[in-house]
């Protein structure tokens, strides 16, 4: 069993090759925000090195979100273009789950965090139970005071990690009075090779689709679908459809 | 000589769209999946929502442009995608999708410019047509006149100097009601409106042929603020038909202007508002008293496609132009 495996979600570019069990390359870059240029020559590389062809691959799995919408979008993308020209399934693997399955950790709390804006963080509680991964809190988009306000209440260790984790930093450390760490910069942010090893548990589970169906889990809606149920509710829907404008009719 | 198919990947705004060509003339599919319907609510196209149904499409899009074709994808003999000019989000999910999917099947991908597509439905359309010939592009987004020197060479006559005509009929349609997509909307309001009964100034760009529409824009704005405040109460047929009149004599005034200079004889129009029943007609007529024959792609291939990609991609294909695996999207690609 062959997966190769994408993390777009945010900086890091990351593309991993998973046969069987052994994690045959990964990929990893956290550089700039030019992921459309960056990973498609990347995947070559990596299949290229790895002698492994295309037809070779028996799924492709993807973050599926949440994350920046367009970083989300151009793994999709590029999965669903790969896996519907070979005709393979896309597994698509919470982005969350996967990060928080980076760092190994079984006496606390593994809560990864990435900034989402506006003080708000896309989030998620998990914790080990023997070699699973549970989910405490599934992954979500809330205010950090939300997310700490849980994470106290539950009274535990806690480990951090995520952009979200550097950038509230001060703010953990002052709210939390329980210990907590926060993971070191190989740790810290997304892998592809996370988001793999995942995908093999959910492929074993049936847990996957084809490439058409597949698309990102945004967690949030748009602006735009936000402002539509406003004005559902507001009775200005004529209003909506002039885009802003006066109607003068 | 051998025959060559192409697919052509299409979703540079609301559209996402597929087609398969032979020989770059030739459609065997042609699939279409619009999302008016919910831009319409918003008055426009929303970039996030365009991008976000995009995704959920592409695959299903370009399934059925193979299947309807009656080749299989194997058979394919290069992919074409639209790489811009266009909205970014929206035009990274043809170009990620088209990346990939060509990379998996060993096939060569075609950068294409979205206006060199539009032009290029004019080679659907019409077998017979060859380069040289003169094009007016109009569309939500672009507005260029130009020549077609050869296949793939242009040189710009004139283009917009602020909003594309195609916008401006989007924005006019917004405020007297008529909604989104302006373009059809104002074609059919203005067929029941007397077009001379407001004159709205008609202005050009710096250049001998560039366009301007935001000055016209203005004044209807003008016009129908000052109706508001005599309380006078507004035609929409014939602010419709008025403004309409004033878009399609300054499109058409540029155009036999540049036909009288430089000779051509052919002329093409191409984009999505050359379905413009008004533009198409008095475009005729000026191509008719010149003796130039007038090429107009239907409808269907005006609107945003993956055929006219296709084809487009055919022609870059023979010169041997490749995109290579860092192709990106470029929202403000220029045509030459």
């Amino acid at each position: 069993m062959t997966i190769l495996a994408i993390d777009s979600s945010a900086l890091p570019l990351s593309v991993a090759i998973l046969k069987d069990d052994v994690m045959l390359a990964e990929y990893t870059i956290t550089l700039k925000l030019t992921h459309s240029e960056t990973l498609m020559p990347v995947l070559d590389d990596v299949l290229k090195r790895t002698g492994v062809e295309p037809e070779d691959i028996d799924a492709f799995a993807t973050a599926g979100g949440p994350g920046s919408f367009t970083g989300l979008r151009i793994g999709s993308a590029t999965v669903k273009g790969l896996a519907d020209a070979l005709g393979v399934p896309v597994i698509s693997v919470p982005t969350l789950k996967a990060m928080a399955y980076n760092v190994l950790c079984r006496d606390s709390l593994i809560v990864p965090m990435m900034d989402a804006r506006r003080r708000n963080v896309y989030t998620g509680i998990f914790e080990y139970e023997g070699d699973d991964l549970k989910t405490i809190l599934p992954q979500c988009a809330i205010p950090v005071t939300e997310l700490l306000d849980r994470v106290a209440s539950i009274n535990k260790k806690a480990y951090f990690l995520g952009d979200g984790a550097k950038v509230f930093r001060e703010e953990i450390d002052g709210r939390l009075e329980s210990p907590h760490f926060f993971a070191p910069p190989h740790l810290c942010l997304q892998h592809s090779g996370a988001v793999a090893v995942l995908a093999s548990k959910m492929f074993a589970e049936g847990d996957f689709t084809d490439a058409g169906s597949h698309r990102p889990d945004y967690i949030k809606s748009t602006q735009a679908e936000q402002e539509k149920k406003e004005a559902e509710k507001n009775g200005t829907l004529r209003e909506l459809s002039a885009g802003g404008h006066t109607l003068y009719t | 000589m051998k025959d060559i198919y192409t697919l052509g990947i299409e979703s540079s705004c609301d559209e996402t769209a597929a087609s398969v060509v032979k020989n770059g003339r030739e459609v065997l599919s042609n699939i279409i999946s619009s999302q008016i319907d919910i831009h319409t609510l918003y008055g426009g196209v929303v970039p996030e929502i365009a991008s976000r149904k995009h995704i959920e499409r592409i695959n299903q899009v370009v399934d059925k442009a193979i299947s309807e074709s009656g080749i299989s994808e194997k058979e394919l003999d290069a992919v074409g995608v639209t790489y811009g000019p266009g909205l970014v989000g929206p035009l990274l999910i043809g170009v990620s999708f088209a990346k990939a999917y060509s990379y998996a099947l060993r096939l060569p991908l075609i950068p294409v410019n979205h206006i060199e597509g539009h032009i290029c439905a004019n080679y659907i359309e019409d077998k017979e047509l060859e380069p040289p010939f003169m094009c007016l592009i109009v569309s939500g987004g672009h507005t260029h006149l130009i020549r077609v020197l050869d296949y793939g060479e242009y040189e710009i006559l004139g283009r917009t100097m602020d909003d594309a005509a195609g916008e401006a009929f989007d924005k006019i349609a917004r405020v007297i009601g008529l909604g989104y997509p302006g373009g059809p909307k104002i074609d059919k309001a203005a067929a029941d409106g007397d077009p001379d009964a407001v004159i709205f100034p008609r202005a050009h760009g710096k250049d001998e042929y560039d366009f301007s529409f935001s000055g016209l824009k203005s004044a209807v704005l003008n016009y129908l603020n000052s109706c508001e405040m005599k309380g006078e109460k507004i035609s929409v047929p014939d602010t419709a038909a008025s403004f309409q009149k004033a878009v399609v004599d300054v499109l058409t005034g540029n155009a036999a202007r540049a036909l009288d200079k430089y000779g051509d004889k052919c002329f093409a129009i191409a984009g999505g508002v050359a379905s413009n029943s008004s533009l198409r007609s008095e475009m005729e007529k000026i191509c008719v008293e010149r003796g130039v024959k007038f090429c107009r792609p239907s409808p269907i291939l005006c609107t945003d496609n993956g055929a006219m990609i296709a084809s487009a991609a055919y022609y870059r294909f023979l010169k041997g132009e490749r995109a290579d695996l860092s192709l990106n999207a470029i929202p403000d690609l220029k045509l030459a």
